[in-house]
């Protein structure tokens, strides 16, 4: 299907007077086959370098997302070990395995990482690596600004990690109250290490932030409206919007804590008229929008995921979308609610109050949308749909019981025990963790090209639902029996033994299961079913591209008409055909049919022999189309675009923009190319010339690492020259260069002609 | 929502233009997390001074007048960068590159009057509470000064280099968009450190 | 009791009851959602559907209803629960009738110090981890913080309130029966957190009144000749933070010991009080509450007797 005009030359490009880059093109239309000559040269201006350079230079938002997700993981499995020995700890009543002091770096320590180390970074992994391909994009509006914020985030866990084995590492809880953090109480470098770290890690979610956001308002395939966004999109959206605004409070505040520790300025030291409450707010301004930061995306990801499962398009898009910005837009003013035991006036209480409790009707907009999905759609039992069913339920008995907290009065009763402890679990973990074991496996074949194992996926996910439940669901009780958070011990006759005995138990189930889904992981990585372009029958744009998709994602900038384009077809079949009304009943097949009908296919990925006809075989079955051939590509592309390009010749010129074009599409071949679009409707605006790899962002972060350690060593010099380092680096990142379009195309002294790529 | 035709895509710009360059968007974002920032610190200063029952400031009412010079030399500055980069669009190379020294000497001086006043000042950051604020606020704004100078300077070798027409000048509207954003923070800086004082009592 | 913190099952005065009433009510509205969703959940994973190929797709229109009807009932349960805050805000911001006793509580690390105003039967005084009250009155607290933020907090009597240094914040609490209610420090305030906990004693008025009146006595006169050696190391040793009254040890940074004996538990609820645990807690202090701001004072045995022998004098 190789088209004639693949591989042509650009035509429409005006050039310029001295031939040089040109200021204006029209951009071209056509086809780009895989395998084509054409194809590979789009491989060969977007590849990474082999080797280490390549890796250390990269700025492939899909390896940049991968590392993301990894070393996220890595840090949820490193909270996940201090708190599994926190809980040895408090199996029973008075045990003295942990001193008071290594409880308490270990419960801020745990909090630190999963809050700030893993619940975000990991979203932020699956955002960088899908944004570009369900936008239909070639890379991140900044390529170079993504692999800093990456480095930037893995060197600032690193410094918070850094004093850790030392036995120094932070103490005072994650939100880290003064004046408790203040010098007096808190001499050695445990705080500090923390509120350098914080700074950093802010300017690493900031830099993304400012990523996502540009790429959202720019670097969408032409036809992607506002309206036919992806949810997983609006999440991220809303999260990196609150948090260009939010992170400055928080950073703000720890280098405040950083001067009043080291400098002996006043701002939270009660005795020389500052004040404490000032920390309360500036961490709750920011940490309250955060903790719905790091489960919108998430969210998004089931919104975009069940449909896939449910065989049917999302219930409610719109009232979702809406949905996901009212609750980050309302985030803002319900800070209060951590702070309702102050001591502030109750006029001030009320109103926070009750705003906690209205916050929860955009939520509710969600529960039942997702539930719609599922009950007026077919749900396939695969294990990324158990995951997102269970998140459904687990969202609820989250966040009523942040309802509960919400309620003032309930909440002084309520605040600062175990009942807060067992809301943030089922919130974090419901709402974080289980919409991010789904789309891992949902992605998964994306990632790397295979599936994982279904059989394995199903015994842990029920391991994980069972020990999560039975983990925190008693911590519930054990809070309501008023036990408070963050004590190291306990005493027997308090009414806390059962309590604390069961979930004990349930963290080591679910970190079983947690050990298993790394075991599928690493298995599935080489010996899982091959998965083919789209395995689940996905309807949206990742899913047009090879697993894994080729360094310049879309081989042509596709064309996008609806949010589904992978489903538009069939969308308008079940249309006309009224799928919707009853069929007779005796056409109705139980669910349990339908669960064993499944159950066949995923047996298939345990066949025996790993033969790779067998693996072959099991693909097949694996897959939901039974109908594709998988694993050959280039046929099931044809099969899946076939009904584009008829309908394209077919239908009268009108119907053809009414289509999605996924294989035809504008073609940007000259050097790295990228569509820029406009926010609304996204109609091409400027063809974008894009950052090749860059050494910059490594050094600019290493310079920032540097610039913290010597602060936290009071070796000014040194920070003094990682400071003159990071700057040099950063002018010689932003100097303009004519290849990215960014200088005058007249002829000058000092940089040579740029390198246009031409065929 | 209006579908779009692709036949319809006409010739379009290549590369960074203009407001259209990444860039320019890059730098919204930018101007929108550190006006939080020094939005968060504004609320400090006043959370922390409306509170106060001590006498506040607690050295006297601080003085206008270098304040006020201040305020002129960053907005004219303002002017002037804005200046040189409608000069370097039309390809005056020297006159921008010359506009461009100006503003980095006016902030200069901005500079060196904020630094004349910190020495002058009779207390420190560590002194008391208001010496903490004055000197976090004011220092926060003055390396946010210094880097903007640098981007200035930055700027000016560029245009010196001639990398710059009426086509290809998105480097300078989008460091001059900083350079604006820090002198409008100076204005809620100096309504906040030297007005309010006067207003509040 | 079987849960001395619990709150869930007995209220036992007004400041208290609202949330008693609140966790049920709003808790029952909160399972009734879970439940709810449950069913729905379950319902929408077993439900028999048309027999349909993989590749087909559900028409996209349905199912929008869900969210109509499923936010409506969401409000007006949500507004419910906002009524039922604000009635039982008013209820608890302040008390019925104006309170005569005030008490100021400073909380330290990890003890409390509570501070009585004079009566017209008795001075001022100061006593520590135990606080009384007369039953069926209303009593303000005045909270200050020694040092960082703690939480004041007795379940059964009240929600709580930080301590927080550089402000006095206030709340009030009523037993409407004696009893002895426990109390615990609920805000992270370091090594210690977890044994800084303390005793409120409603009693009769009468029976509050001999106390006070006890209370502000000094101690009384040593005699014995063990205990007055007791008393002069208790000088040496220990007269730097703590005070006894009416000895003329004035140490400010511990406990009051005038009338140790009169306590019911030691060391901020952490041990009973009796001679055997006494002992154990001058001997381990910091293995009983390791980093606790007071040292291990592992005399010699005759020493130790002394010492002893003169802390059973406060009575
Ligand atoms: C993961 C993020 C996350 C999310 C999404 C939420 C969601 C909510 N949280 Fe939570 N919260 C945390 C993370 C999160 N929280 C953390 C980490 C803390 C502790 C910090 C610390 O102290 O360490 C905390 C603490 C916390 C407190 C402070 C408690 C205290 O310290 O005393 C409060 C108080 O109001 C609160 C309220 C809420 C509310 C009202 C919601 C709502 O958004 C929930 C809305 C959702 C639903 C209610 C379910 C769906 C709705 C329906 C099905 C409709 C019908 C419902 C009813 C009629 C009730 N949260
Ligand atoms: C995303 C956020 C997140 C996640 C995933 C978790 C996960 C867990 N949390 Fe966490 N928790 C918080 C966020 C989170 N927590 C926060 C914010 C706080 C407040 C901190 C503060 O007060 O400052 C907190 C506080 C907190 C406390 C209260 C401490 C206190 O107040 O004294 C406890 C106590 O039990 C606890 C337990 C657990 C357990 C058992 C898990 C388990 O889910 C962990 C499961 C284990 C793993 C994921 C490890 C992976 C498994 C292996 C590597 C295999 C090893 C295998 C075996 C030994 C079998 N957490
Ligand atoms: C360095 C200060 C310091 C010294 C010296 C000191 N103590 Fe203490 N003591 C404390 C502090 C602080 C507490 C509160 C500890 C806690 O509960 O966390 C305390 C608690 C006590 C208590 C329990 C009080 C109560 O109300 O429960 C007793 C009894 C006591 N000390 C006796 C002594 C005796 C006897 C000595 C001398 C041999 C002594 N202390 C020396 C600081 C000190
Ligand atoms: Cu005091 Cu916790
Ligand atoms: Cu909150």
């Amino acid at each position: 299907m190789a088209s004639p005009e693949s591989g042509s030359h650009s035509q429409g490009a005006v050039p310029d007077a001295q031939g040089d880059t040109p200021h204006r093109r029209v951009p071209r239309l056509g086809v780009v086959a895989r395998g084509s000559a054409a194809e590979q040269r789009l491989r060969d201006t977007w590849e990474t370098a082999p080797g280490w350079r390549g890796w250390l230079s990269t700025v492939d938002h899909k390896t940049i997302g991968l590392r993301y997700l990894v070393t996220a993981f890595l840090f949820l499995m490193v909270g996940g070990i201090e708190a599994l020995i926190m809980r040895v700890q408090l199996a029973r009543p008075d045990q003295t395995l942990l001193t008071p002091e290594q409880y308490n770096q270990l419960f801020t320590m745990h909090g630190v990482t999963m809050i700030f180390l893993y619940a975000l970074p990991i979203l932020s992994g699956f955002s960088n690596y899908l944004w570009p391909l369900v936008l239909g994009s070639r890379d991140m509006a900044f390529p170079r600004l993504n692999a800093l914020s990456y480095w930037t985030f893995l060197f600032a866990g690193l410094l918070m990690y850094a004093s850790f084995p030392l036995g120094e590492a932070a103490n005072a809880g994650w939100f880290n109250y003064v004046p408790l953090a203040n010098r007096a109480f808190n001499p050695g470098p445990n705080i500090d290490v923390y509120a350098l770290g914080m700074v950093f890690l802010g300017a690493s979610t900031t830099i993304g932030a400012a990523n996502f956001v540009v790429t959202l308002f720019r670097m969408r395939a032409p036809g992607m409206s506002v309206n036919r966004l992806p949810v997983l999109v609006w999440g991220t959206l809303a999260t990196s919007l609150a948090n260009l605004v939010a992170v400055p409070a928080v950073s703000l505040a720890f280098f405040m804590l950083w001067l009043d520790r080291q400098f002996g300025t006043h701002f939270f030291d009660a005795v020389n008229g500052g004040r404490p409450l000032l920390w309360q707010h500036l961490f709750w301004m920011f940490g309250h929008p955060w903790v719905y930061a790091i489960v919108l995306p998430a969210m998004g990801i089931v919104s975009d995921a069940l449909p896939t499962f449910c065989r049917r398009p999302l219930v409610g898009y719109a009232p979702v979308a809406i949905s996901t910005m009212a609750t980050m837009l309302m985030g803002f003013e319900v800070w209060i609610h951590h702070m309702f035991a102050t001591g502030i006036a109750t006029l001030a209480l009320s109103f926070f109050g009750a705003a906690s409790v209205v916050i929860t009707v955009p939520s509710a907009v969600a529960v039942f949308a997702w539930l719609a999905t599922i009950w007026t759609g077919r749900p396939v039992f695969r294990t990324p749909f158990l995951y997102f069913a269970a998140f459904i339920f687990l969202f609820v008995v989250g966040g009523v019981s942040g309802v509960m907290t919400a309620v003032v009065p309930l909440d002084w009763q309520l605040n600062e025990t175990y009942f807060v402890v067992a809301h943030l679990h089922y919130v974090l973990l419901g709402i974080n963790v289980f919409p991010v074991f789904g789309g891992l496996i949902y992605w998964f074949p994306k990632f790397t090209g295979r599936m994982m194992s279904e059989r394995l996926g199903r015994w842990t996910f029920w391991i994980v639902f069972v020990g999560f439940n039975l983990g925190f669901f008693p911590m519930h009780v054990s809070g309501l029996l008023g036990m408070p958070r963050r004590i190291y011990t306990y005493s027997d006759g308090m009414g806390w033994n059962t309590a604390n005995l069961l979930t004990s138990i349930g963290s080591f189930v679910f970190a079983i299961g947690v050990l298993l889904f790394v075991v599928n992981v690493l298995w599935s990585r080489r010996h899982g079913a091959v998965a083919g372009d789209n395995p689940w029958d996905a309807p949206t744009l990742e899913w047009s591209t090879p697993s894994p998709p080729p360094p310049y994602n879309f081989a042509v900038v596709p064309i996008v008409a609806s949010m589904y384009p992978l489903w538009e077809d069939r969308l308008e079949d079940a249309k006309r055909r009224g799928l919707d009304e009853e069929a007779p009943t005796s056409a109705r097949v139980p669910a349990a049919d339908r669960v064993a009908q499944l159950r066949t296919a995923s047996q298939a990925d345990a066949s025996p022999d790993g033969s790779a006809d067998a693996r072959e075989a099991a693909a097949a079955d694996a897959t939901l189309t039974r109908d594709a051939p998988v694993g050959e590509h280039d046929a099931r592309r044809a099969d899946n675009a076939a009904p584009n390009e008829e309908g394209r010749e077919r239908g009268a010129a009108k119907e053809a923009h009414e289509r999605s074009s996924l294989q035809r599409g504008f073609v940007l071949d000259q050097g790295r190319e990228a569509f820029a679009t406009t926010l609304l409707y996204a109609r091409p605006e400027a063809i974008l010339k894009m950052p090749g790899d860059s050494y910059a962002p490594l050094f600019l972060a290493l310079a920032g690492l540097l610039l913290g350690i010597g602060l936290l060593l009071h070796a000014w010099w040194m920070a003094a020259l990682a400071g003159l380092g990071g700057a040099i680096a950063l002018i010689a990142w932003l100097w303009p260069e004519r290849a990215l379009g960014q200088t005058c195309a007249a002829p000058d002294a000092v940089r040579p002609a740029p390198e246009v790529p031409h065929g | 929502m209006a579908d779009f035709d692709p036949s319809d895509v006409g010739a379009l710009p290549v590369g960074s233009a203009g407001q259209r360059a990444g860039g320019w968007w890059g730098v919204w974002t930018l101007i929108a997390t550190e006006a939080a920032l020094f939005g968060y610190l504004i609320f400090s200063y006043l959370y922390l001074a409306l509170d106060n029952a001590a006498q506040w400031p607690p050295d006297g009412l601080p003085k206008l007048a270098p304040g006020l010079l201040g305020t002129g030399l960053l907005l004219g500055s303002s002017v002037v960068v804005w200046a040189a980069e409608k000069l370097a669009a039309r390809r005056h190379r020297i006159a921008s590159a010359a506009a461009l020294a100006v503003a980095i000497a006016m902030g200069g001086v901005f500079i060196a009057i904020q630094l004349h006043e910190w020495h002058d000042h009779p207390y420190g950051p560590a002194t008391h509470l208001y010496g903490s604020l004055y000197f976090t606020i004011t220092g926060f704004h003055l390396a946010h000064v210094a880097v903007g100078l640098l981007a200035l300077a930055v700027m000016l070798v560029w245009v010196l280099l001639g990398y710059f027409d009426e086509r290809r000048h998105a480097a300078l509207t989008i460091g001059g968009a900083y350079w604006h954003f820090v002198d409008v923070v100076w204005l809620l800086i100096f309504a906040t450190l030297y007005l309010s004082p006067y207003l509040i009592r | 009791a079987a849960a001395p913190l619990s709150y869930v099952v007995d209220a036992a005065g007004p400041a208290a009851r609202p949330a008693l009433w609140l966790v049920w009510g709003v808790g029952a509205v909160c399972v009734l959602v879970c439940l709810i969703v449950a069913l729905l959940l379950v319902g929408a994973l077993a439900r028999r559907r048309p027999a349909r190929e993989f590749g087909q797709l559900e028409r996209s229109g349905r199912g929008v209803k869900w969210i109509y009807f499923g936010t409506a009932l969401s409000v007006i349960a949500l507004l419910g629960i906002v009524v039922a805050m604000l009635v039982a805000l008013r209820a608890v911001s302040r008390p019925a009738v104006p309170t005569e006793l005030a008490v100021r509580v400073t909380a330290y690390d990890w003890w409390w110090r509570i501070d009585y105003p004079a009566s017209p039967d008795a001075p001022a005084f100061v006593t520590a981890n135990e606080l009384h009250i007369p039953v069926g009155v209303p009593v303000r607290i005045d909270l200050d913080s020694a040092d960082v933020i703690h939480a004041f907090w007795v379940p059964a009597l009240a929600g709580k309130t930080q301590a927080i240094p550089g402000q006095t914040n206030r709340q009030w609490l009523q037993a409407d029966r004696p009893g002895v209610f426990r109390g615990q420090c609920t805000q992270f305030c370091g090594a210690q957190h977890a044994h800084m906990a303390f005793e409120v004693i409603a009693e009769s008025p009468a029976a509050f009144q001999r106390w006070r009146a006890a209370q502000a006595s000094t101690a009384a006169p040593v005699r014995d000749r063990l205990a007055l050696r007791g008393q002069a190391l208790f000088g040496q040793l220990c007269a730097g933070c703590h005070a006894v009254r009416g000895s003329g040890t004035t140490g400010q940074h511990a406990p009051d010991l005038t009338h140790l004996g009169s306590r019911r538990m030691l060391a901020a609820a952490t041990l009973p009080n009796d001679a055997a645990h006494l002992r154990d807690w001058l001997r381990h202090t910091q293995s009983i509450k390791p980093g606790a701001r007071m040292p291990d004072f592992d005399l010699p045995e005759p020493e130790l007797s002394a010492l002893m022998s003169y802390l059973a004098t406060l009575k």
